[in-house]
């Protein structure tokens, strides 16, 4: 029983706490109809909130699952969401700091490439939901003249994202989401993986040597002409003109202009 | 404050044919359901989604409800707002159901009488609240909030709860009632929630909807739900979403569509979702009982909107 002058405001504190933590008791003033007792009643919440942000996390995490199994995958997600549980109601988003947890957790630390194989699924979900935008077109940018190429400056497209790994994370995860073996997958190569959504269907592919830095400096706002120049510095053999190629391809970006102030 | 039917925008061009729901079936989308919904020569009443599913900016998802959209009325129907909060309700969130709302122009817009955010996250359930004065000025309060920035009318839909509270002072439905006339909201009767609450409660079901104000429901839901068992080994019935609607729900349906006229009935079934011909069979079902029972119904038949 509640003592009289208790804050109302503690009911929900405390029966949070507890569909978190099944060591915690039932909360109080939480009761079964006509004397009945509410444990097992109570237990039906736990386990529905458990049961679905697990299912919420196995949706997003499909490749992880599968690396790890189901049983330990679910055992697994079933502690990091009493570290971090959802923010939002927006369960889509859920699970940013699933990778950093997994670097955390101690029982796959083996599985060093885990937390990467995390973050490219979290980016491909990001890029799923990310806002309608059509593509830079090849034709817009033929209509930049020449000698002003080097001035140019790109608009991100919505979905993009760059995932760097010191390991073959997007084999991994490519494999898995197409349920594939892993055999021929040598997992301590680096790759670079480049997640994009032209149109509505997600694309990701891996990225030859220096095309990550490229892309990034393009993404952070740097002109054509600055990013060709600092990433040739550090990678002599940067492929410039199939790095163009393959961003127009993918749909990295939705617009440019030689205006750094307002690219369209 | 009461709201009337949903308003028209003053300012620019509805991207939507106005679609109120008919006093028919309906059936919870599926994103696997939806080519199958198009191509179907049996054309279902209308739909409903979960607001939530649909507060990314962009993608698939929004196209293929846009195509929906295009071609069925479709209902809104909230599970994160959480109206039940101590915390209030999140200003963030109600924008992302406005937006909702603004791009697919819905015939209407649902939420529950339940909580599920706090300070320590979202828990992704609805949870319950007491039954008392407070909680009732709370809960008025946040539909006022939410129909004032919606600019229309919400359904409130009754619980399945599990668990009871030493706080609560009134009856579920006495509760419901009085949230209803104070906030000028309408609502959404659960009948499957009705069924397991009653049983997990010892209520009869009947009774409970002799109480019930059934002349504000603008719409039903009717789900399956699972079996588990209470501390003293009794029945405890789960809210499963995840089989055909129970043979005494449909009882209890029929008792309403008499009482009430026909109205828009949706079915729901969320996990293990089956192929599009089984929700169907269930969508129609309901279809017939509306046919048979509707017309000579003791409050007369309604229109959608009421």
């Amino acid at each position: 029983m509640q003592p009289d002058d208790q804050a109302p405001a503690a009911l929900q504190t405390a029966f949070g706490a507890a569909l978190l933590d099944p060591d915690l008791p039932v909360p109080d003033g939480v009761i079964g109809p006509h004397g009945k007792g509410a444990k097992r009643r109570f237990a039906v919440y736990r386990n529905n909130v458990t049961v679905s942000l697990i299912n919420a996390l196995a949706d997003i995490f499909p490749a992880v699952q599968r690396l790890v199994g189901e049983e330990f995958f679910r055992d697994m997600a079933r502690i990091y969401l009493t570290q971090e549980p959802p923010r939002s109601a927006l369960i889509f988003e859920y699970g940013g700091g699933f990778a950093a947890f997994l670097e955390r957790f101690e029982p796959v630390a083996k599985l060093a490439y885990l937390p990467d194989v995390a973050r490219l699924e979290r980016a491909w979900l990001d890029a799923f939901h990310a806002a309608d935008a059509e593509p830079l077109s090849p034709a817009t940018l033929g209509t930049i003249p020449p000698e002003r190429l080097g001035d140019v400056s790109f608009t991100p497209h919505p979905a993009t994202r760059v995932v760097s790994s010191r390991f073959a994370a997007v084999s991994i995860f490519s494999a898995n989401r197409e349920k594939r073996p892993l055999d021929d997958i040598r997992p301590l190569d680096s790759q670079d993986g480049l997640i994009t959504r032209p149109h509505y269907d997600v694309q990701i592919r891996t990225l030859p040597p220096g095309a990550a830095g490229f892309f990034n400096h393009l993404i952070g706002g740097a002109t054509l002409g600055a990013a060709a120049a600092q990433t040739l510095e550090q990678n002599p053999d940067f492929d410039l003109p199939s790095a163009i190629s393959a961003m127009l391809d993918a749909g990295v970006f939705a617009a440019c202009s030689t205006d750094a102030t307002s690219p369209e | 404050m009461a709201w009337s039917a949903p308003t028209t925008p003053i300012v620019g061009t509805p991207r939507f044919p106005d679609a109120p729901l008919p006093p028919r079936a309906g059936a919870g989308l599926k994103a696997d359901h939806i080519d199958a919904i198009l191509a179907d020569d049996y054309r279902i009443g209308f739909l409903e989604v979960h607001a939530e599913n649909y507060m990314g900016d962009g993608g698939a998802a929004h196209r293929a409800l846009s195509a929906i959209r295009a071609e069925f009325p479709l209902s809104v129907h909230g599970v994160g707002l959480s109206i039940g909060s101590e915390g209030g309700i999140d200003p963030a969130h109600l924008e992302r159901l406005a937006k909702v709302v603004e791009r697919y122009e819905p015939g209407m817009v649902s939420e529950h009488l339940a909580w599920s955010s706090h300070d320590a996250g979202y828990f992704n359930d609805l949870l319950p609240v007491p039954y008392n004065a407070e909680t009732l000025d709370r809960v008025v309060a946040h539909i006022g909030q939410i129909q004032d920035r919606l600019k229309r009318q919400i359904l409130l839909e009754n619980p399945t709860t599990y668990v009871a509270f030493e706080q609560s002072t009134m009856s579920e439905t006495d509760f419901i009632r009085e949230i209803a006339q104070k906030s000028g909201c309408g609502l959404l009767l659960d009948i499957n929630n009705v069924f397991v609450s009653a049983t997990n409660h010892g209520w009869k079901p009947i009774q409970y909807l002799r109480n019930f104000p059934l002349e504000m429901v603008q719409e039903i839901h009717l789900a399956g739900h699972a079996e588990d068992v209470d501390d003293e080994g009794e029945k405890l019935l789960i809210d499963a979403h995840d089989r055909p609607v129970a043979e005494a729900v449909w009882k209890l349906y029929e008792i309403v569509i008499c009482q009430a006229g026909a109205m828009p009935t949706l079915v729901e079934w969320d996990n293990d979702v089956p192929e599009w011909p089984v929700l169907r069979r269930e969508a129609m079902l309901a279809d017939a009982v509306l046919k048979r029972l509707g017309p000579s119904a003791l409050l007369g038949s309604r229109h959608a909107t009421g």
